[in-house]
């Protein structure tokens, strides 16, 4: 399993990846339409903010954000997940092992493969926003859009580690989509999905910005529409980097031992 | 023996043997109820929050607005326990082409999918969402007006019966696409919207969560219903509405099963 063979393959995988996300396409669009969420939300805020203004925001300010939420979304995802629960319960995890690739690279280029479709639905969407709110929002600084593109690399890699750590968890447990569902739970709640961060009473609030939820959905998001200057901008990038740091030491260890005890039921 | 009859004891042998199967699984018990437990507590943190910081939204205030969330924690536990796991157990039929099984049985079809499988013990969201209630009205330190509940009540079975028509719509679509897990996703995310009062939407939004896909019928209808505030012609539509609405699922089911092609065979 040489580096050099792996990035050999890796072309040739997102072309499968790929292939396979337009066989499936119907479904993608139907998973789209479920990740709809901000736009309820978006309804819902503007009603609380239509008197007068929530905290910072107006009503174009919710308008920019979930906007921005619903795009950034559609880049981040990762279902990793139910892809390796599956798998460990029906065996088929054995044809992966098998392959002269790591089956987390395979994954992780699988899911990656789903991006190019999903901007044909995110792009959209962004200009619609752009043209709704106006450019104001979006950050001047050169730097800033950097840290954008890296926050944006970093949020997927969260997502992406927190499924691969909780799927693997499926090779002592037959199944983990239970644990999913709580981590999905939090997710919703904390990561600015549904609510910005900024508004959260404070008591919450404390805990938000530890927990690695925020940095999957909240600080992209907050980066192109609420105006982060580089100090606080940086800060959370660092944070958000060593939450995908400890993500990438647990989703090792846990393979490595984890792997241990696969036994490809039926194969 | 009358239709009704036979039905009856078909149903009783339906719900017999799904709790025979469930007690193999007494362990999911507990997993389920603390899993349902915790996404109806983090799905509270919205609300919480909304409240937080301001008094009143779209004319309800925190109390009326729990109300709401009570009904549809309790729609959830309902969802939960007795149509989600049938109508997953249809879907598996589909794909795999059993369904002709259940077909070839001298009986309804959609009588049987639909009583396939109960599940009531997923359905520890109903004491939440009694917990929810009980809550909101201590709060406002008022009971519910007795033609208030009796309204609520009759609710409770015209949204379920909302319910179960939407779910039947929902797996005809699996005849046609097949591969389901993502429309039960669909399907969630958007009666996920029924978590608020529909007066915060506005415009078309309001409009197709009042007629289309009528959430405002499942849960904000009943919580205006205890606190007295339902007019009886909306009552009443909704009753007529709930009827169409399963018209229309049964002639889709009916309509989608003779598109049925056994995939095996």
């Amino acid at each position: 399993m040489s580096l050099r063979s792996t990035v050999r393959a890796l072309p040739t995988l997102f072309r499968v990846g790929f292939a396979e996300m337009v066989a499936y396409r119907a479904e993608m669009l139907v998973w789209v339409l479920a990740t709809t969420m901000p736009l309820i939300m978006l309804a819902l805020w503007s009603a609380v903010a239509h008197d007068a203004p929530v905290g910072a925001f107006d009503q174009q300010d919710f308008v920019a954000y979930f906007l921005a939420t619903f795009v950034v979304r559609q880049l981040t995802g990762a279902w990793v997940a139910w892809q390796l629960s599956f798998e460990v319960r029906t065996g088929t995890l054995a044809m992966r092992l098998l392959r002269p690739v790591h089956p987390m690279v395979s994954y992780a280029v699988e899911n990656l493969a789903a991006i190019p479709l999903r901007l044909v639905v995110a792009l959209p969407v962004a200009i619609i926003a752009l043209v709704l709110t106006g450019g104001s929002r979006l950050p001047r600084d050169p730097l800033l859009w950097v840290i954008f593109f890296l926050s944006l690399i970093g949020g997927w890699l969260i997502t992406f580690l927190a499924n691969a750590a909780i799927g693997t968890l499926a090779l002592w447990t037959g199944s983990s989509v239970k644990l999913m569902d709580v981590w999905l739970a939090m997710f919703m709640v904390f990561s600015g999905y549904l609510i910005p961060v900024e508004l959260f009473p404070p008591l919450i609030r404390g805990a938000v910005e530890v927990l690695p939820f925020r940095y999957q959905i909240g600080f992209p998001v907050e980066l192109l529409t609420r105006g982060l200057d580089r100090g606080a901008a940086l800060r959370l990038l660092l944070g958000q980097w060593i939450w995908v740091g400890l993500f990438l030491f647990g989703v090792r260890a846990l393979w490595r031992k984890g792997l241990q005890r696969f036994a490809a039921y039926g194969g | 023996m009358t239709a009704v009859a036979r039905y009856w004891r078909l149903f009783r042998v339906q719900v017999r043997s799904s709790v025979l199967l469930g007690l193999q699984y007494r362990a999911d018990f507990v997993l389920d109820g603390v899993v349902s437990l915790f996404w109806t507590l983090t799905a509270l943190v919205p609300l919480f929050t909304v409240f937080h910081l301001r008094q009143t939204v779209a004319g309800w205030t925190f109390e009326e607005a729990l109300l709401v969330t009570g009904w549809f924690t309790l729609l959830e536990a309902i969802l939960e326990g007795a149509i989600n796991p049938s109508l997953t157990a249809v879907v598996e039929h589909i794909r795999k082409g059993t369904l002709d099984f259940v077909l070839l049985k001298p009986a309804d079809a959609q009588f049987l999918v639909s009583t396939a499988r109960f599940e009531p013990w997923r359905s520890t969201n109903v004491i939440t969402a009694l917990v929810l209630w009980t809550v909101s009205f201590v709060r406002m330190g008022r009971l519910p007006s007795l033609p208030g509940s009796l309204a609520a009540a009759l609710l409770l079975v015209v949204a379920t019966s909302v319910l179960y028509s939407l779910w039947i719509l929902t797996v005809s679509a699996a005849f046609y696409v097949v591969k389901i897990d993502n429309l039960t996703n669909l399907f969630n995310s958007i009666f996920d919207a029924a978590r608020w009062p529909v007066e915060v939407f506005r415009g078309v939004i309001r409009w197709v969560f009042t007629f289309i896909i009528p959430l405002a019928l499942m849960t904000t209808f009943p919580a205006q219903a205890m606190l007295g505030r339902l007019s009886l012609p909306a009552l009443a539509w909704s009753v007529v509405g709930a009827g169409v609405f399963a018209w229309l699922a049964r002639r889709v089911w009916l309509s989608s099963i003779a598109r049925y092609t056994s995939a095996s065979s």
